[in-house]
């Protein structure tokens, strides 16, 4: 028998019960509409969690002062730290596979120029930091080695901070004052957008680690270290002797813990992702169960029209029809209903994935191949559910099925 | 010339509950190609058990059926769905036809799972239009069987029969709730099927309309008690032209 005519056949059967077909496939639709949004924003945040990742830079170790390997942070967490320029030094010197290194000092400040005001993050870095985070500028130029030597006061700032004192204006050569301490600007660095925390990463002020440490905090420790490793396949190794180069210079008993933290890049975008792979997990394990609620609603159905049309089995049978014809039929039914409702259920998904994204300002990615992957899950569905009641009905002894009031 | 029928000993026995009924006992019959058979007998003698037997339907408990020289009481169930379809013809005696489905497309049902002959949808129309203009329907083919008389209903079922061109029509009380109008129309499809050649097997309670056949066999308890070939066969096409002269008289006479 020809499959499309059978197709028309189940078309027509369907619309017969148009309420009924509604309602069956409600539960698809709403399964694939669920697979489909939750992918969109899984993926979504997925993928913004990559760029942020990727603008650590590249081969990326970072070294925090403190130890964070118990949730808890001890001894002065960018404060009061136990890193120190002599530790930055021996990092760049003894260990093989780092390129260059960055001592790392934060705060938040007030910084000032002319009569505008503004609250901003006051970073102090190496040269080569911008090097190693792969942060290009858009105008000026990074400041020198012998700045840093000089404890110079040289500064990069970022967009947001730019926008704020100087309006369109180019900041270069301009005068900045933290702390009532002036500092030259040198350069503006590329906008990088908000971080998935929904931070300002533009809203930031870069100045020379040793100008940092003696013109504004006073500071004589580290908050972190930022090093770079010459290839991605060094990084645990590299890690290692960091640990082991920061113990034996730190002096700690091996029965004690680090005061220090050292991490990968690809350590943190394991921890990221690990996150989304979780709620990815979750809410797709809740979306298929809807699909095989749905799923279970066709089967439901799908017996109770085998039973009422027992009799027209019995006619099709009588005149010919065998077995695997009317396993075809009900079958091809069951399918048309699982696909449109997959078709209806896609279109939905789409939506609320844009609505979501439009309302909550949350990143959705709806990509073709989880709406293929909702059409396959929902074909499968009415092929799984729709196979019982189909061979049921191919079963059927035709005489008997006559005889069925 | 081979029978297109023959059963040697065939015995159907229906168990459910506590008793076993004995529907048909140990019947032996041989029917030739061209004959039309009438099988009478009193209400749950076992005719209807008999048509489904020969037609395919049902098994026989045991005993043999050759049906063109096939034994077929071997044969699996896609082997006799394809029998259903292609050789025999089976009119049912409550019409069973496809509700909210038009005439039309009832009478192309059994094209529809004919592996052998497939046809073009429209080839399909057409010959599903013949049949229907063999027994006079081909104005009313877009109607659904409950827009349908029972006369017409029965007609749409034995132009259903029809529609593979079988060699053989099993009809299981095909006058059976007509008037004796309808009935006589309905014999005269049969008896032209009948002058072109098809074997015809119906099963009929009347005694008038047996006699529009060419042997009549009677059923008792499972039972052939009697076999015997029609003398003074009535000609469809006759009878409706006396009722009809019957009829314009009493109106002249009222
Ligand atoms: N499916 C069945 N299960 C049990 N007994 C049955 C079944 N079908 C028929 N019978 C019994 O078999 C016997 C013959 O039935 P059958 O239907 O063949 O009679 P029939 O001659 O066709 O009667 P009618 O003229 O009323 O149609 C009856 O006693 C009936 O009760
Ligand atoms: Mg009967």
């Amino acid at each position: 028998m020809r499959i499309f005519a059978t197709f028309r056949m189940a078309v027509r059967a369907l619309r017969r019960n148009k309420l009924r077909t509604m309602l069956t496939m409600l539960g698809i639709v709403i399964g694939v509409c669920a697979v489909i949004s939750t992918f969109s924003l899984v993926n979504g945040a997925k993928s913004s969690v990559e760029a942020q990742i990727a603008s650590l830079g590249q081969n990326v170790v970072l070294i925090f002062s403190g130890s964070l390997s118990r949730g808890g942070v001890h001894s002065g967490w960018g404060g009061a730290g136990t890193l120190t320029i002599e530790d930055a030094t021996a990092i760049q010197k003894e260990v093989s596979g780092i390129v260059s290194v960055s001592p790392e000092l934060r705060s938040g400040s007030q910084v000032s120029a002319g009569n505008q005001n503004w609250s901003t993050t006051v970073l102090g870095e190496g040269d080569e930091y911008l090097e190693i985070r792969q942060w290009p500028l858009s105008d000026g130029a990074m400041f020198t080695p012998q700045d840093v030597r000089g404890a110079n006061k040289v500064a990069i700032i970022g967009l947001t901070v730019s926008k704020q004192l100087y309006g369109d204006a180019s900041p270069i050569g301009q005068v900045i004052r933290v702390k009532n301490v002036p500092f030259i600007i040198t350069g503006l660095l590329v906008p990088k957008g908000l971080s998935v925390s929904g931070s300002d990463q533009d809203d930031v002020m870069i100045v020379p680690y040793t100008s940092a440490m003696k013109r504004l905090f006073g500071s004589t420790t580290l908050r972190g270290i930022t090093a770079q490793a010459s290839d991605p396949k060094v990084l645990s190794d590299v890690q290692h002797q960091i640990t082991d180069l920061l113990r034996q210079r730190h002096h700690i008993q091996p029965n004690r813990d680090d005061d220090f933290t050292v991490r990968t890049q690809e350590e943190i975008a394991e921890a990221a992702t690990a996150t989304s792979k979780i709620m990815a997990l979750l809410l797709g394990g809740t979306s298929l169960v809807s699909l095989i609620v749905g799923g279970i609603g066709i089967m439901n159905i799908m017996l109770v029209s085998v039973t009422e049309r027992t009799r027209e089995i019995g006619i099709r049978m009588a005149v010919g029809a065998k077995g695997k014809d009317i396993l075809l039929q009900f079958l091809i039914e069951a399918v048309t209903l699982s696909l449109l409702g997959g078709i209806i259920g896609s279109a939905l998904g789409v939506m609320a994935s844009k609505f979501v994204a439009a309302k909550m300002n949350l990143p959705t990615l709806t990509s073709v191949s989880s709406i293929l992957f909702a059409f396959g899950v929902s074909f499968f569905v009415g092929i799984f559910f729709g196979f019982y009641p189909a061979r049921k009905a191919a079963q059927l002894d035709p005489i008997d099925a006559l005889r069925y009031e | 010339m081979n029978p297109v029928i023959k059963i040697e000993k065939v015995n159907k026995i229906y168990h459910t509950g506590e008793v076993d009924v004995h529907a048909v006992r140990d019947v032996s019959l041989e029917i030739m190609p061209g004959e039309f058979v009438a099988i009478m007998g009193s209400s749950g003698s076992g005719k209807s058990t008999m048509m489904n037997m020969l037609g395919c339907l049902d098994r026989p408990t045991d005993g043999r059926y050759l049906l063109d020289g096939v034994d077929v009481s071997g044969l699996n169930r896609d082997a006799l769905a394809e029998i259903r379809n292609q050789k025999i013809g089976f009119v049912f005696q409550g019409f069973n036809l496809l509700s909210r489905t038009s005439a039309l497309e009832n009478v192309e049902l059994p094209m529809l799972y004919n592996a052998r002959g497939a046809m073009s949808a429209p080839e399909q129309h057409a010959a599903a239009m013949d049949a229907l203009t063999i027994v006079g329907l081909a104005q009313r083919s877009g109607h659904h069987p409950n827009q349908l008389s029972g006369g017409q209903q029965q007609r749409v079922a034995i132009a259903r029969a029809l529609a593979n061109k079988p060699s053989l029509i099993l009809a299981d009380e095909p006058t059976g709730n007509l008037d004796t109008q309808t009935s006589i129309e309905i014999m005269g499809v049969f008896q032209g099927l009948n002058d072109k050649g098809i074997t015809i097997v119906m099963v009929t309670h009347e005694l008038d309309i047996a006699s529009f056949t060419k042997r009549n066999i009677i059923m008792r308890d499972g039972q052939i008690i009697t076999d015997k070939l029609v003398d003074n066969r009535l000609i469809a096409t006759e009878e409706l032209e006396k009722l009809r002269a019957a009829q314009r008289s009493v109106k002249l006479s009222a």
